[in-house]
């Protein structure tokens, strides 16, 4: 083993733990800081998030947010591309959803509308994508630029067709009207009624999530195109001594990515809401981002992930609920502080882990 | 400029008055022995510059050093060979400060020291020229000189001190050149020059070279040599690294052989040769020969005509090229690199589009100037071993099976439906390793952790195994050890055995010379001659450095 390599479990499995610790062990001495008792937060925000069967629910319905826009990040992260649209790509492709469950929801059941949903926010993600995808593959365009301006594009866009179009007559709200039967995604407490969910929104959409982490897995891994799609990102000049055409790379990877993230409506819109609804994607897209990061880019990773962030966002608000004087902006903090140890600081501890290793290999082969 | 000088100014002083007490102490000592008993005590001289005594560097469980021991006299020239791999660089790297020995004595002067980094490096005498220039391209020479030396919070005077003093340095050993000119703007020798006199300009009583010569026109070269004599001769010492033989042969005075990672032999120059040490290198002696047998020559299978190369800056890299190859021969370009090779060879495997010119592959005429891509030619039977295999050959992140079919992934044979068959490219990748000897025999680990020669050896398996009509192939031997060498020889060998087109870039004369039925000379992206496997050096060495033998008679 050569230096500064380590053995796969310590990659994926020992660094981010430690991240992980280091980022609670600050945590705990900010809420020490606000004279609160770490260990008792700790306690609410594990049970509050895995403690009873609707925690649990709504830490899976999180997860399930986190595990599409992760997968879409961590997609173009494969090739190179560093998608920071995914809030954008899964506002617009709630849109495509929505538009197919107003349209359906009256005449066909649920599992009639379902794979027209998902085509619509597959295929609306994709086109919200494919604009900065072909700018940055023809035009040279930044697409970490483009794909952050095209957040703001989009969320203009959806005020505008909220409140002047999609809005029902005679409702202040600016959300469409509720979808009917047809357009619903049967929720797991109806689904598993031996399993006490609460009033949890977890829905279909989780199943779905996973499914989509097997494509994702062989789309990357096992197929040519994921091949195309690895190298070009690893080494593009290599891509191009290979003939792999960097344009057609760009673009089919934004466009997968901008379906992937798309589809994160199809839990929120169809599952929970049952409409379309002002922001519904709530920074979602932006949390994909540590998620993929954090997953080192890989399905397993990604759902690890996504679990760990969806338990920060349900315990967190339980535990802001039981402990008034941690806010729900010290559960920001305690989110921001997992991001920032988990993404930005991820090679912090890898030097001395590999120093670690290095000697404890050399010694065994000495002995 | 602002912000370079800020963080830069606190320690200029320092260097000024290093340097000015070095200064004087050793040309008092210099001109003392010159006088005394002319220039070959000075190289002799007892009192050795540099000693290292059982210096050892490991890397986790890779001993990069083992107990080196080597002594520099001062005011002389030493090379340091070894193969690429050898531990040259390691070693250097701990005289300059980047790493820090795990055991054994540094003595510098005689005087047992420590180098923590590059500054206590520069502070106690120590000047390195980078094989990668460590230069400001949009700043002048004089700007270059003094970045982070400046001397004051001011640039005023330290730029008149500056001026002063390179101007002196200048004249003492002859490296004239203007302070004002661009760095950017000037040939690589200047540059390299450039940074020799940054050396100096911080008080460098000991100067290491890492491989100067590589970039370098053979005249170059030996301008580089003979300012390096006149260093020698003023009481400068001279580490020079180098895997090239003949450099260590013309230049050096004494010469010290490292072989995985140990220090094998020191020798004077003039009492050893060549043949004894390539052996050193090696530790057992090198063909360098290659057997050659008579190939009947086949048709033409590669033509190209007119060929024009512009590159993203615009810049014709390659100018109205024409030449062909033929069934069973080799056709070898020749030249100092940067002179429109790599952009030669990127136009003709259709990684770039040409400005102009036309290609005959196997009796099918292609518009080089259309667009083309890699994966056609390879359709047409051209395959391409490239220059570097780091940058385009390999994905360093990928498997090494992953790697064996980068370019030919499309083909049906390595897929299953719509998914790649893993079992049939691992079981391809394991023939290929056992046929190509690649070492560590494993199709899992990643391409960035074999040696050179085994990477070399994967893109050569992947190249030649498709069973192509031409093979383009770059720099074949470029940081791989001899051992490769010659086996990587004989495959281009082979292939010409059997028929096929090659056409073969290198930047080692020696390597065309005993592999090419022709070679064509490139200068500044033009052909500037055509010669036989029998040319001289002298004579392609003129071509190389773009002196028109005809035009001259």
């Amino acid at each position: 083993m050569s230096k500064g390599q380590l053995p796969r479990w310590v990659d994926y499995g020992v660094l981010p733990a430690l991240n992980l610790l280091a980022a609670f062990i600050i945590s705990g001495l900010v809420v020490v800081v606000i004279g609160e008792d770490p260990f008792e937060a700790v306690k609410w925000l594990v049970w509050g998030a895995l403690g009873y069967g609707e925690g649990i629910g709504y830490t899976l319905y999180y997860a399930t947010n986190f595990i599409f826009t992760g997968l879409a990040v961590a997609v173009a992260f494969h090739a190179g591309l560093f998608n920071i649209g995914g809030e954008g790509q899964a506002y617009v492709g709630g849109l495509g959803i929505a538009l197919v469950c107003l349209a359906m929801d009256r005449f066909v059941p649920w599992w009639v509308t379902f794979p027209f949903a998902i085509i619509g926010g597959a295929v609306f993600g994709a086109a919200w994508a494919f604009i900065p995808g072909y700018l940055q593959a023809k035009r040279g365009s930044h697409i970490v630029i483009t794909t952050i301006m095209f957040n703001f594009i989009a969320s203009a866009l959806m005020v505008y067709l909220l409140s002047n179009i999609l809005i029902p007559q005679g409702t202040m709200s600016p959300s469409s009207r509720n979808f009917e039967a047809g357009g619903q995604l049967p929720l797991l407490r109806n689904v598993f009624t031996s399993f006490d969910f609460g009033q949890s929104p977890v829905n279909l959409a989780f199943f779905l999530a996973l499914a989509v982490c097997v494509v994702v897995w062989l789309l990357i891994w096992h197929t040519k195109l994921g091949y195309e799609i690895r190298s070009f990102g690893a080494n593009p000049d290599a891509a191009a001594y290979a003939g792999i055409s960097p344009v057609r790379i760009t673009v089919v990877t934004m466009l997968i990515s901008g379906a992937l993230a798309g589809l994160m409506g199809i839990n929120v819109v169809m599952g929970e809401q049952t409409r379309l609804l002002l922001d519904f994607a709530g920074g979602a897209g932006f949390v994909g981002i540590a998620v993929a990061l954090m997953g080192r880019g890989h399905p397993i990773g990604i759902i690890l992930a996504s679990m760990l962030f969806g338990l920060l966002y349900q315990g967190g608000a339980e535990l802001a609920f039981e402990i008034p004087t941690i806010s729900r902006d010290m559960i920001v903090v305690i989110q921001a502080l997992v991001i920032l140890f988990a993404g930005a600081l991820e090679h912090m501890f890898r030097p001395a882990v590999v120093a670690f290793f290095d000697r404890f290999s050399s010694s065994t082969a000495e002995a | 400029m602002g912000s370079v000088l800020c963080f830069s100014w606190g320690w200029g002083n320092a260097f000024e008055t290093v340097y000015f007490e070095s200064k004087n102490e050793i040309d008092a000592q210099v001109i003392d022995l010159i006088d005394q008993k002319g220039r070959a005590t000075v190289a002799e001289s007892n009192v050795p510059a540099i000693e290292l005594i059982g210096v050892s560097k490991s890397f986790g469980p890779v001993q990069a050093n083992k107990d080196i021991d080597l002594v520099v006299g001062k005011g002389s020239i030493h090379g340091i060979i070894g193969e690429n791999g050898a531990g040259k660089s390691t070693l250097m790297s701990i005289l300059y400060g980047f790493y820090h020995a795990d055991s054994g004595t540094i003595k510098i002067d005689d005087k047992t020291t420590t180098i923590p980094d590059s500054k206590s490096a520069i502070a106690q005498g120590i000047g390195m020229v980078h094989q990668h220039f460590m230069l400001v391209d949009p700043f002048t020479v004089l700007e270059n000189v003094i970045l982070g030396a400046e001397g004051g919070a001011l640039l005023k005077d330290g730029v008149a001190n500056a001026r002063r003093e390179l101007k002196r340095l200048a004249d003492e050993y002859d490296m004239t050149i203007d302070p004002d000119a661009v760095v950017g703007e000037l040939p690589v020798g200047l540059q390299q020059r450039v940074e020799i006199l940054k050396a100096l300009y911080r008080g460098a009583d000991i100067l290491i070279l890492d491989e100067p010569t590589g970039v370098l026109t053979p005249s170059e070269a030996d301008h580089l040599f003979r300012i390096l004599r006149v260093l020698r001769d003023q009481g400068k010492t001279v580490l020079l690294i180098t895997h090239k033989l003949r450099e260590i042969m013309d230049v050096t005075d004494t010469v010290s052989v490292m072989r995985r990672g140990e220090m094998v032999a020191s020798r004077k120059t003039a009492q050893t040769s060549m043949e004894e040490l390539a052996e050193l290198m090696v530790g057992r002696s090198v063909l360098l020969e290659v057997d050659k047998p008579e190939v009947e020559v086949g048709k033409p299978l590669l033509k190209v005509e007119g060929l024009n190369v512009r590159d993203d800056r615009g810049v014709m890299r390659v100018k109205d090229v024409s030449f062909e190859v033929r069934a069973g021969e080799v056709l070898g370009i020749a030249g100092v690199s940067g002179n429109g090779q790599s952009e030669l060879l990127a136009a003709l495997s259709g990684i770039t589009r040409a400005e102009s010119g036309k290609m005959e592959l196997s009796g099918e005429s292609l518009d080089l100037s259309a667009a083309h891509n890699a994966a056609e030619m390879r359709t047409k039977g051209m395959s391409h071993v490239p220059e570097d295999r780091h940058r385009m050959g390999l994905v360093n992140k990928f498997a090494e099976y992953e790697n064996s079919i980068l370019g030919y992934h499309r083909e049906p044979k390595y897929s299953k439906g719509m998914f790649l068959n893993k079992d049939a490219i691992r079981k391809e990748a394991k023939e290929r390793i056992e046929k190509y000897d690649i070492r560590p025999p494993t199709t899992e680990m990643t391409a960035a952790k074999f040696s050179g020669g085994n990477q070399q050896k994967i893109v050569l398996a992947r190249e030649i195994e498709c069973n192509p009509d031409v093979l383009l192939i770059g720099q074949p031997t470029r940081g791989v050890d001899i051992g490769a060498i010659e086996y990587i020889h004989n495959r281009i060998m082979d292939m010409r055995a059997q028929g096929k087109a090659v056409l073969l870039v290198s930047v080692e004369l020696e390597e065309i010379r005993s592999l090419s039925d022709r070679i064509i000379v490139m200068f500044d992206g033009n052909v500037v001659g055509e010669r036989g496997p029998e040319a001289t050096e002298q004579d392609l060495g003129l071509l190389m450095a773009g002196v028109n033998q005809e035009a001259a008679e």
